[in-house]
């Protein structure tokens, strides 16, 4: 009944005509929707994407920070470490050298101490001779002295004179042993 | 197609179907002619408004970073609409505009949904009154917006004058004005319009046709069911148009701001 109604009113309704009812209706409800979903939801979405791009990109700022630590902690160690081994080249190094002064040191005390006691035994020596020497000769003089007037059967008293003539004797043996 | 099996078994429908199929009986007041304020085509558009405020509100209600499913699907319809249509037509100054595109996205996409949902089976929209308001306010949002950003001014120039030679100008602006200002809304409303009329038609067409084949003559019987297995098909077909012409209005929409809020012409 109701589509044979509408046939018979085929001619009121023209397709391409809006029916102004249903533009009021229209507008209002699409006018709704648009208030409702661009005043609540939408924006809120945006929020949303905004702060997840940011706890993304907080992300990886702070990693990149804690990389950035991280690397400076590296370089900071790095340097420590070479300067530790600077340092420990030098001390090396200090010993080392410390070590030859000191064993120049003793090397030359050594040296030193020898070269004296060398020279106090040579001193000695030299001493013991001439005394040895001086010895000899006052008792090589008495003795040639004794054998002489033991030989002559007369005793030189005359002490200068006899000196002398030792001395000279003496002289004479030392030129030919030199020799 | 059962509501109108019903309405061919009681005598009541013709064939081949008509305008007249399109102007249903009202509600309130039950049944009666010529009243539209409350008729199957306007409770749909308030249940479709219902449906996208309730879905969105309910899905967006304690928005997350981390999404859960239905919000992470709510947000990828604007995702979708905000990327793909606004700053792909427009480019960032697009975003601001990515709210009103997703609500006449969904708005349409829903609406034209009707057309293959049973016991709804008809879309808004294939009334012109509905794709017409939408056709308007695209239209006075897109010269607003070109006003707003150039001065009336400039922006009549840059959307009349193209870069021409002085004596081809005269021909230039009329189509450029007729192109511009007289065809637009009436191309968008009327494509939707048409697509949404077309294919509640071709529906109508091979269902009815089937009962009516089959009800002339009973050795048709085979042919009627042909023309069911064709409703199915063109139901496949009318999902794809719903899709489409819903992307279609949208993305215009979006290429005529683009196209007033570009600096050359």
């Amino acid at each position: 009944m109701y589509f044979l109604a509408a046939e018979g009113g085929e001619t009121t309704h023209n397709p391409i005509i809006p029916v102004w009812q249903e533009i009021v209706v229209g507008l209002v409800a699409f006018g709704v929707l648009c208030f409702v979903l661009m005043k609540f939801v939408f924006p809120r979405m945006e929020q949303t994407f905004q702060a997840r791009v940011d706890a993304i990109e907080g992300g990886i700022k702070r990693a990149e920070a804690a990389q950035a630590e991280a690397n400076q902690l590296l370089e900071q160690y790095r340097a420590q470490l070479a300067e530790a081994r600077t340092d420990a080249a030098k001390i090396r190094d200090d010993a080392r050298a410390d070590a030859e002064g000191i064993r120049q040191d003793i090397l030359a005390k050594a040296r030193e101490e020898s070269d004296r006691i060398i020279a106090a035994g040579k001193e000695q020596l030299a001493a013991e001779r001439a005394t040895i020497v001086r010895e000899l000769r006052t008792e090589v003089g008495t003795i040639a002295v004794d054998l002489a007037s033991k030989i002559v059967g007369e005793s030189l008293a005359d002490e200068a004179r006899r000196k002398g003539t030792v001395d000279r004797f003496l002289s004479g043996l030392e030129s030919t042993g030199a020799r | 197609m059962f509501g109108q099996a019903n309405v061919l078994a009681q005598g009541q429908a013709e064939f081949p179907p008509s305008v007249g199929d399109f102007y249903l009986p009202s509600i309130l007041p039950w049944g009666a002619e010529n009243s539209y304020w409350f008729t199957k085509i306007t409770a749909m558009v308030w249940i479709a408004v219902g449906i996208l405020i309730i879905f969105f509100l309910a899905t967006y209600r304690k928005p997350q970073l981390v999404p859960t499913k239905k919000q992470w699907f709510a947000e990828s319809i604007y995702g979708f609409v905000r990327n793909n249509i606004a700053v792909d037509m427009i480019g960032h100054a697009g975003v601001r505009f990515a709210p009103y595109f997703t609500t006449l996205f969904c708005f349409i996409l829903l609406t034209n949904f009707f057309a293959i949902v049973p016991f709804f089976q008809i879309s808004p929209n294939s009334h012109i009154a509905f794709p017409a308001i939408l056709a308007v306010i695209s239209y006075v949002m897109f010269i607003w917006v070109g006003i707003r950003h150039h001065g009336f001014v400039k922006y009549v120039k840059a959307s009349l004058v193209p870069p021409a030679p002085w004596y081809i100008l005269p021909l230039l602006v009329p189509i450029e004005f007729f192109s511009t200002f007289l065809v637009r809304p009436f191309s968008l409303a009327v494509r939707l319009f048409a697509n949404m009329f077309a294919g509640h038609m071709l529906l109508l067409v091979f269902t009815l046709g089937g009962f009516a084949m089959l009800s002339a003559n009973v050795w048709l019987a085979p042919v009627s069911v042909l023309s069911w297995v064709m409703t199915i098909a063109l139901t496949f077909l009318e999902f794809l148009v719903i899709c489409l012409q819903a992307y279609v209005f949208t993305v215009l929409t979006a290429s005529y701001v683009q196209g007033a809020l570009a600096d050359e012409h």
